[in-house]
């Protein structure tokens, strides 16, 4: 056990050019799953990192451990059968808007219903980068891009809100430039039983430049953004005097002090609430209305597929006992020939 | 060699009827009914009964691809084959001796395949004046003289069955259903057949429904009676018990018989097997049986589609288990991005594809072969993978072995061809001894001294290594890679390289085959290749017509890509080659274009297997065009 304990960020880097853009959101997503890889008591070893095509997929080929980047769409696919054939290691996906939720939106959905051990990071840069800049399911209403020379009029959607649909046990958020809130999301993410998705907004400095200024320019992100934290009240704002109060079913952002408002009237974060519902609800906030939700949006506790997959064969053989070739072969109806 | 005693003295204590006993060398029996008549099961059961008879027997299931369409309709029609006899049996038969029609529909679907002087048993009562109407029919066909050609029998099997059950105590739905055990009686009885073997597995087949139980163990019973009681069958058969080669058997069908065959690959290599998969009609059957052995080391999982039950498997493959994937043509279609990802990573797995009547949703439950250039050719850039394919239902379980054994050894998808033909039909499996079976050896590197990925052995494959083993982590993927590393490389030698050993690894399966096995003279004027589940109907065309002095041989391929290294000079030793094919002709191209080499092609693509009579009339027309 002493050499896992020894093991630095060094250990997870690969002897491969990182070829991304210089100035690509991607390295700082890289840098902060090396640093916490040997933090986590797993041998290096028992990493497996699957992707699929696009730039966030080359992932795998930077990460000294295990891996596979396998064909556009379906990394949940492969991980699932690597996971399901081997429940003891780490199966990490790293994906981007395009791979998980256009080409391979059925995989993503399906591997949240599951609840499979994997960890799914998804870059969303909300362009297509590989392909020198398409618009993406993520992107804008109205975005100009090779493809929609005269704005797009495909309505986007949110990956927190299609894994929370899908019936994610474990969905959270982060942005590239937070380097300390991003190893705290994906930490917890590693540490998560069952499928943990992590969206992370992440900046294409070539064709999608600036996507998340908003949420991360110092001088304006504090009013922008909302940080999400398990048992506290929905505050946001440079002054800390923002918050999130509910009209019925609707979300309103009010200023403490404003019209009697206080802390108390403020929706309180419950990330394991048995329902969904307020996790479903912070996904659908987008500014400039309404601040954008980081981090963890919906923790809870359920099996994990793998674990349930083990018990049927522990139960199959408890009852049948272990099973014979002899003993398979001659059952059913058989007959002797003399 | 004779059936067991305990088996015949069965027999023959409840088989003694008082009508005379004709002697027979083999019978054809067809039951057509409604796709919910149950005509499947009454097939599955006689076949049974016979094959503990000590017969050899081959079926052949023929049903709709609805689940159970409109009632009395011509295109609700379901049926079974079956033929039965005294010696080897390799096909469910040309023309059926006996038609079980259990309605109008039955009847007129059927009626022309029915050999001339043949047993028509129609049920009577289903020849309503609604059903007639829905069948086509302007006049009752029992009652107009048009089955003069036949031996035609009138049976109210409908009306017979409720008498019978009137005090079960059942629905009448319920007692509509025990119809099939009625015919099945008759049967049992014309075939001077034991009912106790029957009653006992009525018995087990419905123990949670005993009250169902009795009242099929009555509808049987009624129907045997009948057939032994009254005056209407003159004569009653009997087909002596098969030269059966001694050993315990079982019925199997194809899928079943694969799937038995994937669990020994495992259980003989000691690597678990994992299974994914999306239901596909004919292949589910496989799907079906593997997620019942969880008791073995075996992994099922249903995938949310079938790009995702390929690519589970692959992952699992990546993991160290024998991964595997079954589908059909249109499922086949879908998986082909990933298996070009497979070859690419050079990771054992097997994908089985149980064809059907193609392009697209074709015919789901008809038999063809069509999916062979698919699986040679179908896939984007230079992208050889090794190509089976199994001949008879039985003959799947070795298949199954052998695909793994290639893919281990040679660190290669295998793409192993099935059919709904084989996959549904069964056949009696003689139950091998697991310790009789091939070993499969299977080595995991665990050395990270002098570690490449893609470094190769003598046979070109590179090393399988489990995640989990320290200082051999590596990255693979679908992009081009370094001849040693497996590093990224985008060098154009290098991915030349590449395509040229991947397909010489592929190719140099060729001297891992097996010598062919000719059946018929060594040279001379006729040769037929075949392929897949032709096989019965091209040995039974081919003794048929040596029998007659032609001179003609047979081979069956199993290995489709790469060929047999023996094949080419075979082929020079026969003044013509036949290459019968339930296609437009897909194996002649493959031979002509590897051994430039003129076949003729005798193919057939209306979801039926050929008729033995098919085959034999080109063979004699080609032997005659030899000897002229």
């Amino acid at each position: 056990m002493n050499d896992i304990v020894a093991l630095t960020k060094k250990d997870f880097e690969t002897n491969q050019d990182v070829r991304w853009c210089p100035g690509c959101g991607d390295y700082a997503v890289l840098a902060q799953v090396q640093k916490l890889m040997p933090t986590l008591g797993i041998p290096r070893e028992n990493f497996a990192f699957i992707s699929g095509i696009g730039c966030s997929s080359r992932f795998p080929y930077y990460m000294e451990t295990y891996g596979m980047h396998s064909i556009h769409g379906r990394a949940p696919a492969v991980a699932s059968g690597l996971k399901l054939a081997r429940p003891e290691l780490s199966v990490w996906v790293v994906t981007g808007d395009g791979d998980a939720l256009a080409i391979g939106g059925n995989h993503f959905i399906h591997a949240m219903r599951r609840n499979i051990g994997l960890k799914i990071i998804l870059l969303n840069n909300r362009i297509y980068g590989l392909t020198k800049g398409q618009y993406s399911p993520t992107s804008e209403l109205g975005k100009k891009t090779k493809t929609t020379p005269h704005g797009s009029i495909d309505r986007p959607f949110s990956p927190v809100a299609v894994a929370l649909g899908a019936g994610a046990t474990f969905v959270a958020r982060t942005v590239d430039s937070d380097l300390a809130h991003m190893a705290q999301v994906l930490r917890r993410a590693a540490e998560h039983e069952g499928t943990a998705f992590v969206e992370v907004y992440q900046n294409c400095i070539v064709f999608n430049d600036g996507a998340y200024d908003a949420i991360t320019d110092k001088s304006v992100r504090d009013d922008a953004r909302l940080m999400l934290e398990h048992g506290k009240p929905l505050l946001y704002g440079k002054e800390r005097n923002r918050g999130i109060r509910l009209r019925g079913l609707e979300p309103e952002a009010v200023t403490l002090g404003e019209d009697g408002v206080t802390v108390a009237d403020l929706v309180v974060h419950d990330e394991a609430a048995d329902h969904s519902g307020l996790a479903f609800f912070l996904s659908q906030f987008d500014a400039p209305k309404l601040p954008v939700p980081l981090g963890v949006f919906r923790a809870v506790s359920a099996p994990a597929y793998e674990d349930m997959n083990n018990q049927l064969h522990a139960d199959a053989e408890a009852r049948k006992g272990r099973g014979t070739l002899a003993g398979l072969f001659n059952s059913g109806d058989t007959w002797t020939i003399e | 060699m004779s059936a067991s005693a305990a088996t015949v003295a069965t027999g023959e204590k409840r088989s003694t009827p008082a009508r005379p006993v004709e002697e027979l060398d083999s019978v054809v029996i067809r039951f057509v009914g409604d796709s919910g008549d149950g005509m499947q099961l009454t097939g599955n059961e006689f076949s049974r009964a016979v094959a503990k008879a000590g017969h050899d027997f081959a079926t052949h299931p023929d049903y709709p691809s609805e689940i159970r369409a409109p009632t009395g309709t011509l295109f609700g029609v379901s049926g079974y084959q079956i033929q039965f006899a005294s010696r080897q049996v390799f096909t469910s038969g040309d023309a059926p001796d006996v038609l079980v029609a259990m309605n109008p529909a039955a009847l007129k679907t059927n009626l022309s395949d029915v050999k001339h002087g043949g047993i028509v048993i129609a049920n009577s009562g289903a020849f309503t004046d609604n059903n007639l109407a829905k069948a086509g029919y302007a006049a009752n066909p029992l009652e107009d003289g048009s089955l003069g050609d036949f031996r035609l029998y009138r049976i109210d099997i409908s009306e017979l069955t409720a008498h019978a059950l009137k005090d079960a105590g059942l629905s009448k739905k319920d007692v509509g259903r025990c119809k099939n055990y009625y015919a099945l009686g008759l049967m049992l009885s014309l075939y001077s057949r034991p009912l106790d073997r029957e009653e006992e597995d009525i018995r087990s087949k419905f123990a949670k429904k005993p009250q169902i139980a009795e009242a099929n163990v009555l509808a049987l019973r009624a129907g045997y009676a009948y057939a032994d009681a009254t005056e209407m069958f003159i004569t009653s058969y009997r087909v002596r018990a098969a030269d059966i080669r001694p050993g315990t058997y079982r019925s199997l069908t194809g899928n079943h018989a694969t799937a038995l065959g994937c669990v020994a690959a495992s259980e003989l290599s000691g690597v678990p097997l994992f299974l994914g998969s999306y239901p596909i009609t004919p292949a589910t059957d496989i799907l079906h049986e593997l997620s019942s052995l969880k008791h073995f080391n075996v992994t099922t999982f249903q995938a949310e589609d079938e790009i995702a039950g390929i690519c589970s498997a692959i992952g699992a493959a990546y993991g160290g288990a024998l991964g595997m994937t079954t589908t059909s043509g249109p499922g086949m279609a879908l998986k082909t991005e990933a298996l070009g990802l497979a070859v690419m990573l050079e990771l054992p797995l097997v994908i089985i594809n149980v064809q059907r009547g193609g392009p697209s949703t074709g015919l789901p439950t008809k038999i063809e072969q069509s999916d062979l250039l698919q699986a040679v050719y179908g896939r984007n850039g230079e992208c050889p993978i090794p190509v089976i394919a199994a001949y008879s239902p039985a003959d799947c379980f070795d298949c199954a072995i052998e695909a793994f054994r290639l893919a281990v050894k040679y660190m290669t998808p295998v793409i192993f061809l099935s059919d709904g033909g084989i996959g549904n039909a069964a056949e009696p499996w003689r139950i091998p001894d697991p310790a009789s079976l091939p070993k499969l050896e299977v080595k995991f590197r665990t050395d990270a001294e002098g570690f490449q990925a893609y470094a190769r052995d003598a046979s070109l494959a590179r090393a399988w290594v489990r995640p989990g083993t320290p200082g051999l982590e590596h990255r693979v993927g679908g992009l081009e890679k370094d001849f040693l590393t497996g590093n990224i490389s985008h060098d154009p030698v290098n991915h030349e390289r590449m395509v040229e050993v991947r397909a010489a690894k592929v190719a140099g399966i060729a001297n891992d085959i097996p010598p062919l096995k000719v059946e018929g003279p060594a040279q001379g004027d006729l040769l037929i290749v075949g392929w897949g589940s032709t096989y019965g109907s091209i040995v039974q065309a081919r003794e048929k017509a040596a029998a007659e002095g032609l001179s003609v041989a047979h081979v069956h391929l199993r290995h489709l890509n790469p060929f047999p290294p023996d094949l080419g000079d075979l082929l020079k030793h026969y003044k013509t080659v036949l290459v019968p094919e339930l296609n437009l002709g897909q194996l002649s191209r493959l031979l002509r274009e590897r051994y430039l080499r003129e076949v003729v092609p005798l193919n057939k693509v209306q979801g039926k297997p050929f008729k033995v009579s098919e085959i034999h009339d080109r063979i004699v027309e080609l032997c005659q065009g030899a000897q002229s």
